[in-house]
């Protein structure tokens, strides 16, 4: 038998790490995506917010029957009362919450989809179900499609997407913008429509992101000086003015490259035209059918050794 | 490469740990019954900050890895040559293979909507961006390869049984029915053995090429397990995110591969009241240091080189697993470092169970608890999703259990003196 080298181990172990250092490199090589700022979004101004959570059952009223929305009721409420989510969850789609610091220093946020221009759930998504509107901006689902592996939870930074875990036929909830209700009827998202004190602005990117820069410029020392949204992970449409640290009001410090180009550009290099896998395929085969018909021969010739001794 | 190298294994097939198995499936796949009607947080404790427990955890990305034997196998027969371990592939395909059609069916399990599960064969849904899509199409195509690669077993039982049993069930049968059996029955029995006779030869043909997209599809599904968490850039911590992901779940599929292929062999041997393979295992155990040298390098030169190594050494509680997953890896290949070791089945043994766990421990480290999605959420499992897990877990062993006593899995005994003196050729021709 050939004597084995490790030479050979070796050198599958190189071509597989070779292809993935060529990812590395070749990802500071590819382009980067474009942020397109005639897309749709919303501005919400937490100073302005009063917390009257009227966008929580607007969204609700508009919502429940296309997107799966449900009531949920508190642990003291016996009656059924009041609509009382805790938290984003998979009925409940958007929610105000007030984070207090002490009695003087306090703040309203609103939770909702950020509708990124680089969506880390769309990358993800092995069976596209998640999609990005390229006119609108809007993320969207669609539960025709989704398998419920849940991967869009997982890379999602702002724990947006929401499953609904008590359901025999579960999905996933998450804001779509109105996109077949509120907007399709009225040109505007349920929660901006409703909001009685304009914490809430529904426009395109480039005119909420002036608006934003406007609201700075003339109130210097009523907010912190940053448009949450405007370039973390590569821009989101939905923008946060606030008075407040986000990271206090659970907006996450996140940096300005979106997650999903890291990854693509690695899972791109690996696979780029299906070459690397055709290759090692093709070399493996090459080296398997040369190691078989040696091993072949060197049988023959132990058998013809043998017949020979016979003789 | 004769299909005469293996035999079954003569046993009875009703033995007390088929029973304790058997009863861990059924309480496995009743709680699976539950999840299908009441909804999956109704068995577990995942939730929207751990959308992913230890089904995935385990079952898919653990449990892979450990069902990697087949896959080192087939490296180190047909691609590094050493024809003489032919013997020992069957049994690790036959794990491999109950190892991936679970981690497959462990996720039908685990995904809400799995109905549309479809939409993988439908190109206009293809997502090549998506991590999970190639795992996910790599899996299912693996988990085929697999099933052709162990069908000559089958074929070959076919192909030589008299249908015994089946004759005598089907005669008690239509005696109790009150009738006589009809001749068809006979002769379609006779049609199968024929086709497996037809069959087997031309399988055995384009074998090798089915044997090595064994070989590739691991290699790319494997390394796509790690891409799957490069998106979570902002909730793995950074001991674990690298854009070394990818390559170092291959090598660590590798190295967790031939360890595993070692315990299977020792426990089966043992279990089986088998002679141990030690030459064989011994040869293995060689390769297993130098794949985990360079996993361990890739390791702390990627830590260095993010400035993340005051992070390791912090003592915090992500720092004690990480050092944990590093020593048991580290401590296993030691041991295997030595020759004298090396011989012996007790350290072989102790060094591959310490690598698996090491290996496996960083897919959990990487998956769930190097996985922080932010404050106020936690993540323990369910005793209903541990049970689901175990039951799996149980029907894996109990089908490997009853595989092997009806079809020719295992090496043959009587070969192995040959054998034997073929790896201790190879040793000499080495020294």
């Amino acid at each position: 038998m050939k004597k084995p080298s490790r030479r050979d181990f070796l050198k599958i172990m190189g071509a597989s790490g070779a292809a993935l250092m060529a990812g590395r490199v070749g990802a500071e090589a590819s382009e980067l995506h474009q942020v397109n700022n005639d897309t749709l979004g919303m501005l919400y101004d937490a100073t302005k917010c009063v917390g009257c959570k009227a966008c929580m059952s607007a969204c609700k009223r508009v919502n429940s029957d296309y997107g799966s929305l449900a009531f949920e009721q508190a642990k003291f409420d016996s009656d059924g009362l009041w609509d009382a989510p805790q938290d984003l969850s998979g009925s409940t789609r958007t929610l105000i919450k007030l984070f207090k610091e002490s009695d003087k220093q306090w703040s309203y946020v609103k939770y909702s989809c950020m509708h990124c221009q680089k969506p880390s759930c769309v990358s993800v998504c092995p069976v596209s179900a998640m999609t990005r509107d390229k006119v609108t901006g809007t993320v969207d689902y669609n539960k025709d499609t989704c398998i419920g592996c849940r991967y869009c939870q997982i890379a999602c930074a702002f724990n947006i997407p929401k499953f609904q875990w008590d359901k025999a036929i579960p999905q996933i909830v998450k804001c779509d913008l109105c996109k077949n209700t509120n907007l399709a009827k009225k040109g505007i998202t349920a929660c901006a429509e409703v909001c009685p004190v304009g914490a809430i602005m529904f426009g395109k990117r480039k005119d909420l992101l002036e608006e934003a820069n406007r609201r700075l410029r003339e109130s210097p020392g009523k907010y912190i000086n940053h448009i949450y949204g405007e370039k973390e992970v590569g821009g989101t449409n939905h923008l946060y003015l606030s008075a407040m640290q986000f990271n206090k009001l659970g907006l996450p410090v996140l940096a300005e490259a979106a997650p999903a180009e890291f990854s693509e550009k690695i899972q791109h290099t690996i696979y780029k035209g299906f070459i690397a896998p055709v290759a090692l395929y093709g070399t493996l085969c090459f080296v398997a059918l040369k190691n078989m018909k040696g091993h072949g021969k060197h049988q023959e010739n132990e058998n013809k050794e043998d017949s020979d001794h016979g003789a | 490469m004769g299909h005469d190298e293996y035999q079954k294994h003569d046993a009875k097939i009703l033995t007390p740990s088929f029973i304790v198995l058997l009863t861990l499936t059924l309480i496995g796949f009743s709680l699976i019954a539950v999840r299908f009607i009441k909804g999956i947080g109704a068995v577990t404790n995942m939730s929207d900050g751990y959308p992913w427990g230890i089904w995935i955890t385990y079952d898919v990305a653990t449990g892979t890895a450990i069902a990697c034997g087949g896959y080192a196998m087939a490296i180190l027969i047909y691609i590094r040559n050493r024809m003489h371990y032919h013997p020992m592939i069957r049994s690790a395909i036959l794990t491999s293979m109950f190892g991936y059609g679970l981690a497959g069916f462990s996720v039908m399990v685990d995904v809400g909507r799995p109905w549309n599960s479809y939409n993988f064969f439908i190109p206009s849904k293809w997502q090549a961006n998506s991590a999970m899509f190639e795992v996910a199409l790599c899996v299912m195509a693996y988990t085929t390869v697999l099933l052709l690669e162990f069908l000559p077993a089958v074929l070959t039982t076919l192909e030589k049984t008299e249908w015994k049993t089946l004759q005598l069930l089907l005669d008690k049968l239509y005696a109790r029915m009150g009738m006589e059996r009809p001749e068809r029955i006979g002769e379609r029995l006779d049609k199968v053995k024929e086709v497996a006779a037809w069959l087997k030869p031309r399988l055995d043909k384009v074998l090798i090429f089915i044997i090595v997209l064994g070989i590739t599809l691991p290699t790319m599904h494997q390394s796509s397990l790690g891409s799957l968490l490069l998106i979570a850039s902002t909730k793995l911590h950074p001991l674990w995110h690298t854009g070394f992901l990818p390559l170092l779940f291959l090598i660590n599929c590798m190295f967790i591969g031939y360890s595993i292929a070692i315990l299977e062999s020792v426990i089966s041997c043992y279990a089986f009241k088998r002679p141990f393979e030690t030459k064989e295992l011994s040869g293995m155990a060689r390769i297993i240091p130098w794949l985990t040298v360079i996993w361990l390098s890739v390791v702390i030169g990627d830590l260095a080189w993010r400035g993340q190594l005051g992070a390791a050494l912090s003592f915090d509680f992500y720092s004690r697993f990480f050092l944990l997953e590093f020593g048991l890896v580290a401590g296993g290949s030691l041991l295997l470092f030595s020759g004298r070791k090396r011989e012996s089945i007790r350290w072989l043994f102790l060094s591959a169970a310490l690598i698996v766990l090491g290996g496996a421990l960083y897919r959990f480290n990487v998956y769930l608890i190097g996985f922080n999605p932010g404050k106020g959420w936690h993540y323990f499992p369910s005793l209903a999703e541990l049970m689901i897990t175990v039951g799996i877990v149980a029907f894996e062993i109990l089908g490997y259990q009853v595989l092997v006593k009806i079809l020719p899995v295992l090496p043959k005994l009587h070969t192995r003196q040959q054998l034997d003196e073929a790896a201790g050729q190879a040793v000499a021709e080495k020294a």
